[in-house]
């Protein structure tokens, strides 16, 4: 009993060729924005390379462009082949390839699947690299003249400047941490001093946060330093006064801006996939439709198209059968009392192929 | 004849196919011309605040109109091209043609007008910023003034943005308050010091907002007692570069803005060019096809041409035939001459006749 059997007359089959020749090229075009969109996710992650530690996350966007590259290819095969099906003799070239090449793309379309799936299963391994890269990043923001990390001081400001943050957590970060470099500290002075003897690791700290944190909101100037202390500055007090610094942390940030692009990607994915499907759909009713016009001899008659011959179990049974006979070819068969001069063909049922239909009967033979 | 050619049938269908795809070319780039006004406004309304006046707004404007216009024109040239070839369409397009050469004509010494404004009006749009920008920082720390709230978040973003400090560079945030008295504490010595050390009794420091600080400086930014060296270690003011952004922001803002306006230059002398090309051919394939129906055989050759004349002649003519047409208005003296002129000779004719001729 056929899978989801479907009648197709020759008009219903040119058309069908015909619009499976357009959607293949359409997805041609969303192969492209596939590679695109891979493109564009390992350009973001690159531009923030020095914030983000370690970690397997260039595995997404590297998935996502190989895909896309072999979804134009496998896209392009298919336009051609569906374009050759209007003409029942041109068919006859494609007729070997159609069905491995179905079966690849049924395959192919599950990589398509996992590389969505991926984009939301990243967001773990992403949080977790921004939160280190970021703590280092900070702790490095001073050394400005050591080889390697010169420009770490601009990335940090610039990210503080435009993704509206301060710190990893919040701008308390910055108190735990000595943000400005010993080249700029007075050590002969007794306040410095202090401050150096206060901590265990000689560190200078203070309740203090670069310029980079200031919020560009507030109606006042900003308070950089002691803002710990309200005494310090007239008409303040740090725990009601929320526009003076930003209060996000930049962790928070870098995780929002990348989790909704990923969420983008991995939704136009999704969509990409169900599109492929349905045209490796289309595809096979097509072949199968014109396989059986041409058991049938007319090329202009009424056929069957469908997307399982048998149930689905019989064809996996069947299946499972043939690897398993793959393998017997060259055994010798003890079966037919052990002479090895009968012929015993390799795999009886293989050679009808995978739908198992078996040969005409002969006129004379019964 | 200026410019004359020979056009058989051939070449006449030829030059209405080309004509009909450079004119749609040419309405493409008349879309273009569109937008790039559009672009331009939206960028200099987005800045509208530190400008004072809107002198500078003529440019995209012309841009829009000639855009709209372009569209339309060539349009029309498209649509003259298809009738081109049909004997019995085109005669009805004869009268629009001239006032189309006009408007065509009109349009290019637009274009070419907008290039030399572009470049003219630099020097109010420097004088608009330096004002715009004074009123802004010295208005920078009334964010409790209604009207005058945001003057302090678009001007610290615009020195984040473009990368400046100040109207000239930073020395101009030296001479403006831009510490609100509401955050300033008067029975502080401090404060009443300098109060009282300026004769409009202003609080005047020698330090800047956070916005003009550079993260490119490899040390934390320093923004207070910028002019005493001995406040912070290790430091020369007159020598010290890159703590703060160095360029003023009308500088900045100009620089912007005419780079802007000179990028779209090219852009807008090829569209002249195409423009001037599509004027030149139709007015080839009108005298083509005019000389072509007037044949006793219409499929025959025939000349076109720029002008019917040279262009003195032509010239001459156009001038006579204002002045013709000027002339209608007024009532003739030249004539109201020749008449009296006839009234009296007339009357002299009578008056020989009556008096005897002189004896022979």
């Amino acid at each position: 009993m056929a899978v989801l059997p479907v009648k197709f007359t020759k008009t219903k089959r040119d058309k069908l060729a015909q619009v499976l020749w357009i959607l293949n090229w359409i997805s041609v075009i969303t192969g492209a924005i596939l590679f695109s969109l891979g493109l564009f996710l390992k350009v973001e992650i690159n531009k923030r390379k020095e914030l983000m530690a370690e970690r397997d996350i260039q595995y997404v966007p590297n998935m996502l462009i190989a895909v896309g590259l072999i979804a134009c290819a496998i896209n392009f095969l298919g336009g051609k082949i569906c374009y050759d099906c209007v003409d029942t003799t041109k068919f006859l070239r494609w007729k070997l390839i159609m069905l491995p090449y179905i079966v690849c793309t049924f395959f192919f379309t599950f990589c398509i699947l996992v590389g969505a799936l991926m984009c939301y299963s990243m967001q773990g391994e992403m949080e977790e690299s921004l939160d280190i890269g970021l703590a280092e990043a900070l702790k490095f923001y001073k050394d400005t003249d050591t080889p390697g990390r010169c420009f770490l001081k601009t990335t940090v400001d610039m990210l503080q400047i435009e993704f509206h943050c301060c710190g990893n957590n919040g701008y308390k970060d910055w108190f735990q941490i000595q943000w400005i470099s010993n080249r700029y500290l007075d050590m002969s002075r007794k306040e410095v001093v202090d401050r150096l003897r206060s901590n265990v690791e000689g560190k200078y700290l203070q309740d203090g946060v670069p310029f980079s944190c200031c919020n560009v909101n507030s109606p006042r100037p900003c308070i950089q330093s002691q803002i710990s202390n309200n005494s310090a500055h007239y008409n303040y007090d740090h725990v009601t006064e929320q526009l003076n610094l930003w209060s996000r942390g930049c962790r928070q940030a870098l995780l929002e801006h990348y989790t909704y692009i990923m969420q983008s990607i991995g939704l136009t994915v999704l969509v990409i996939w169900v599109f492929e499907l349905s045209v490796l759909t289309g595809v096979r009713y097509l072949q199968t439709a014109l396989e059986n016009v041409l058991r049938q001899g007319d090329p202009d008659s009424e056929s069957d198209g469908w997307l399982l011959e048998n149930s689905f179990m019989e064809t996996a049974r069947t299946n499972l059968n043939i690897i398993k006979n793959l393998g017997k070819c060259n055994q010798v068969d003890m079966a037919n009392n052990g002479d090895p001069n009968i012929n015993v063909p390799c795999s009886s049922k293989a050679t009808y192929g995978p739908d198992n239909v078996p040969p005409q009967q002969q006129p004379g033979t019964s | 004849m200026l410019l004359k050619m020979k056009f058989s049938q051939q070449r006449r269908v030829r030059l209405a196919q080309g004509l009909w795809l450079l004119s749609w070319l040419a309405v493409m780039c008349g879309a273009f011309i569109f937008c790039l006004g559009v672009y331009l406004k939206i960028e200099l309304l987005r800045r509208a605040e530190v400008m004072e006046n809107t002198e500078i707004h003529v440019v995209p404007n012309i841009l829009l109109m000639v855009g709209l216009a372009s569209i339309g024109t060539n349009w029309i040239a498209s649509r003259v091209c298809q009738d081109s070839l049909d004997a019995s369409r085109f005669p009805r397009w004869k009268v629009l043609l001239l006032a189309w050469f006009a408007v065509a004509a009109l349009l290019c010494c637009l274009l070419v007008t907008v290039v030399a404004l572009s470049y003219a009006l630099q020097g109010r749009l420097e004088e608009s910023l330096k004002i715009g920008l004074r009123n802004g920082i010295r208005f920078y720390k009334d964010t409790d003034v209604p009207g005058r709230c945001f003057q302090k978040e678009t001007i610290d973003r615009l020195q984040m943005e473009f990368r400046c400090c100040g109207n000239n560079n930073y020395k101009d945030w030296f001479e403006v308050q831009w510490v609100s008295n509401r955050y300033l504490d008067f029975t502080s010595k401090d404060v009443k010091d300098r109060i009282r050390s300026n004769v409009d009794g202003r609080y005047l420091l020698d330090g800047v907002p956070f916005s003009c600080c550079n993260p490119a400086s490899p040390r934390p930014c320093l923004q207070n007692q910028l002019t005493d060296n001995r406040a912070h270690y290790n430091y020369e003011y007159q020598s010290e570069e890159l703590n703060l952004y160095s360029r003023g922001c009308r500088q900045a803002l100009t620089d912007y803005y005419m780079g802007l306006m000179n990028s779209t230059g090219p852009g807008v002398l090829s569209v002249i060019l195409i423009q001037v090309s599509v004027i030149l051919s139709v007015r080839y394939l009108q005298t083509a096809v005019e000389g072509a129906m007037a044949l006793e055989n219409p499929e025959g050759e025939s000349v076109g041409y720029l002008l019917e004349k040279g262009l003195k002649e032509t010239f001459e003519d156009l001038k006579s035939k204002i002045l013709d047409t000027l002339k209608f208005a007024q009532v003739d003296p030249a004539t109201a001459e020749a008449s009296e002129a006839e009234a009296e000779k007339t009357v002299n004719v009578a008056e020989k006749t009556a008096s005897p001729p002189p004896p022979s």
